[in-house]
């Protein structure tokens, strides 16, 4: 069982506040993603979690027990960090094995789950290895088996691949996924790259500056963002904003499109612009679009298209994929 | 073409080092073999070099007007104790600064080691009347007191360093991993500060072995160590200079052999964190 309940934590690092009221309820089994700009505070709710920062108020419920006032090591949480913080004086097994002996399992014991999680992970061949001696990707998985091998009720993940290449990160990012899967442990994990976010996530929590904007599914967060924040986090290339006054539709502040939402229409029809630059993927053509009053637009549309800069376009937004917000950002829902 | 070049430079500079390092140990040497000479021999114009007449005479002189091995048990006591108690007080300190920081900590660290700019001399009237009224003068005790006191700002300094190094990801990681501090200290921050430690403690043991200004001011013969016992020898009665070599002999031996055998440590530790 893995469910943590977070009910109003605050927590605020002498006179700064950095969480403000977060409330959140994570299924058991569900792998969920903070994701957020750079210093909103996610890794700072990550500790709260594991208990290597205190609360400055509220309550983290873990299987409906609150857990504030429990030690760290005794929230049966495991924590895979960044810089992945293995111990640089032991073997991979003496890695995987130290929460193990901390809990004061017989030898045997240890023995066997040690390699059943290092057979899981490919590191049989190399569990007498130091961390020096391993690749990064390596080290990556080590840590992942420290983390497993507790069998807990929970993983918090720290930015585990944001220190490996490209390839090696989507890679990883599948191997996470499988193994949280096949394991059924709940999970929590904190990224700042919104495609990792969407594609491992059961669900996302959108965190800006120290509140927590929206919690849905990946496509929920794309089809219904709640506000201007999260419309414009969410999703790549960024949602079009424009002035609902610009765009014809009085009481709305903002109107958003996304630009897979905009198509190419005949002349006359949606909105003119001239084409600044034109971006062509093959697959994909991107048109940085002038639309004079309405602002700068960015379109995405499948296929090859024979436009270049100066071309004049008329572009028709999918009246289905709007997305209209009030003055507070907040979307309006009709 | 290149390779000679690089090949020539190599022995310039190796020899460099070699006549740098000699130029270094000559007085130690010179030292060494003045002890084996009969004080005629030890001022003679032009000086001996190797072809005197070898004699252990002074060494027997030595020991039979003071007791060496009397001081030298001063000198491992007054050196010893005062690096374990200094070691057994900067450890936690060194820990709470590096670990657990506030924004006083800077100025903490900077002002423990101001106390190390200011010249001893100016406070030896009021130490020593503290002294004489604690009846600390003359004893082993005094001494550790006040080497200790005297070196723990560089002792804290170079541990706090050390722990700076390790990244407390990994103690976080072990707390995780439900270790207790006690278990934290024992089997991850212990065996990670090694090198540290060991360099911290060879060096502050070398430091008080040789410290002579309050040792020769505040002892004189019971707590007396070894820095007392060389300097009885350059008394007003005359220098006598192969018995004073023949002393210093005996007093630096020790620490030399002692650096010898951890030499690999020192530098291991001294150099720690510069290389990865
Ligand atoms: N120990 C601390 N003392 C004071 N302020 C802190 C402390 N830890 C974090 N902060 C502040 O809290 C804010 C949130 O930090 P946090 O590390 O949670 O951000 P983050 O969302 O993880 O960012 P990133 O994506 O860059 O890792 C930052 O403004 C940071 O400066
Ligand atoms: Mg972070």
């Amino acid at each position: 069982m893995g469910q943590i309940t977070l009910q109003r934590v605050r927590k605020s690092f002498g006179p700064v506040s950095i969480i403000k009221d977060a409330n959140l309820d994570i299924e058991d089994g569900s792998f969920v993603v903070f994701v957020g700009p750079s210093g909103c505070g996610k890794t700072t709710l990550l500790r709260l979690i594991a208990g290597l920062e205190d609360v400055t108020g509220g309550q983290i419920l873990i299987d409906g027990r609150n857990v504030v006032d429990v030690p760290p090591a005794k929230r049966g949480l495991s924590m895979v960090f960044q810089s992945y913080a293995l111990y640089p004086h032991m073997s991979v097994r003496g890695n995987i094995a130290f929460g193990l002996k901390m809990a004061g399992l017989p030898r045997p014991e240890i023995h066997r789950k040690v390699e059943a999680a290092a057979a899981t992970l490919n590191l049989t061949p190399y569990l007498d290895r130091k961390p020096r001696e391993l690749s990064g990707g390596q080290r990556q998985r080590v840590a992942i088996g420290r983390a497993i091998v507790r069998e807990p009720k929970a993983f918090l993940f720290d930015e585990p691949l944001s220190n490996l290449d490209a390839a090696l990160r989507v890679q990883m990012r599948l191997e996470v996924t499988k193994l949280q899967k096949q394991l059924g442990t709940t999970a929590v994990y904190v990224t700042h790259d919104q495609v990792e976010a969407m594609t491992m996530a059961d669900k996302i929590v959108v965190l800006n500056a120290g509140s927590i904007e929206q919690y849905g599914s990946p496509i929920e967060l794309y089809e219904r963002p709640a506000n201007l924040f999260v419309a414009g986090f969410i999703g790549s290339p960024k949602m079009n904003f424009v002035s609902g006054a610009a765009a014809g539709e009085p009481g709305v502040a903002t109107l958003g499109v996304r630009p897979e939402h905009l198509k190419i229409g005949k002349e006359g029809e949606g909105w003119p612009g001239t084409v600044s630059v034109a971006e062509h993927l093959g697959s994909d053509t991107f048109l940085y679009v002038d639309a004079g009053k309405l602002g700068m637009l960015t379109a995405r549309c499948i296929g090859e298209f024979s436009l270049k800069a100066g071309d004049r376009v008329w572009l028709v937004p999918d009246p289905a994929r709007l997305h209209r917000f009030d003055k507070d950002g907040e979307v309006i829902r009709r | 073409m290149a390779r000679k070049v690089t090949a020539r430079r190599v022995w310039v500079s190796t020899a460099a080092a070699w006549l740098f390092g000699f130029l270094i140990f000559l007085p130690i040497l010179w030292m060494v073999l003045t002890s084996f000479k009969t004080e005629l021999e030890a001022f003679a114009m032009p000086p001996t070099f190797l072809f005197f007449h070898w004699t252990t005479e002074n060494y027997a002189t030595v020991q039979g007007r003071s007791d060496y091995l009397h001081h030298a048990l001063n000198s491992i006591m007054v050196a010893g104790g005062s690096t374990l108690i200094a070691l057994l007080i900067a450890i936690p300190a060194a820990w709470s600064m590096a670990f657990a920081p506030t924004k006083r900590t800077k100025d903490v660290l900077l002002w423990m080691l101001s106390t190390k700019m200011m010249p001893p001399v100016g406070v030896l009237v009021p130490i020593y009347l503290i002294y004489r009224d604690f009846g600390l003068l003359d004893t082993r005790a005094g001494l550790v007191l006040i080497l200790c006191l005297g070196n723990l700002p560089i002792v804290i300094w170079m541990l706090f360093t050390y722990f700076k190094e390790i990244p407390k990801d990994i103690l976080e990681a072990a707390r995780m991993d439900g270790a207790t501090i006690g278990r934290e200290l024992i089997y991850v921050l212990t065996p990670m500060a090694v090198p540290g430690l060991a360099s911290t403690l060879l060096l502050n043991f070398i430091l008080a072995w040789n410290e002579a200004f309050w040792t020769l001011n505040l002892s004189t013969l019971d707590a007396a160590p070894l820095t007392v016992f060389i300097a009885s020898y350059s008394s007003p009665e005359g220098l006598f200079w192969a018995k004073l070599s023949a002393a210093s002999t005996l007093a630096i031996a020790p620490i030399i052999i002692l650096g010898w055998f951890t030499q690999r440590q020192l530098v291991r530790g001294l150099t720690f964190g510069a290389v990865k």
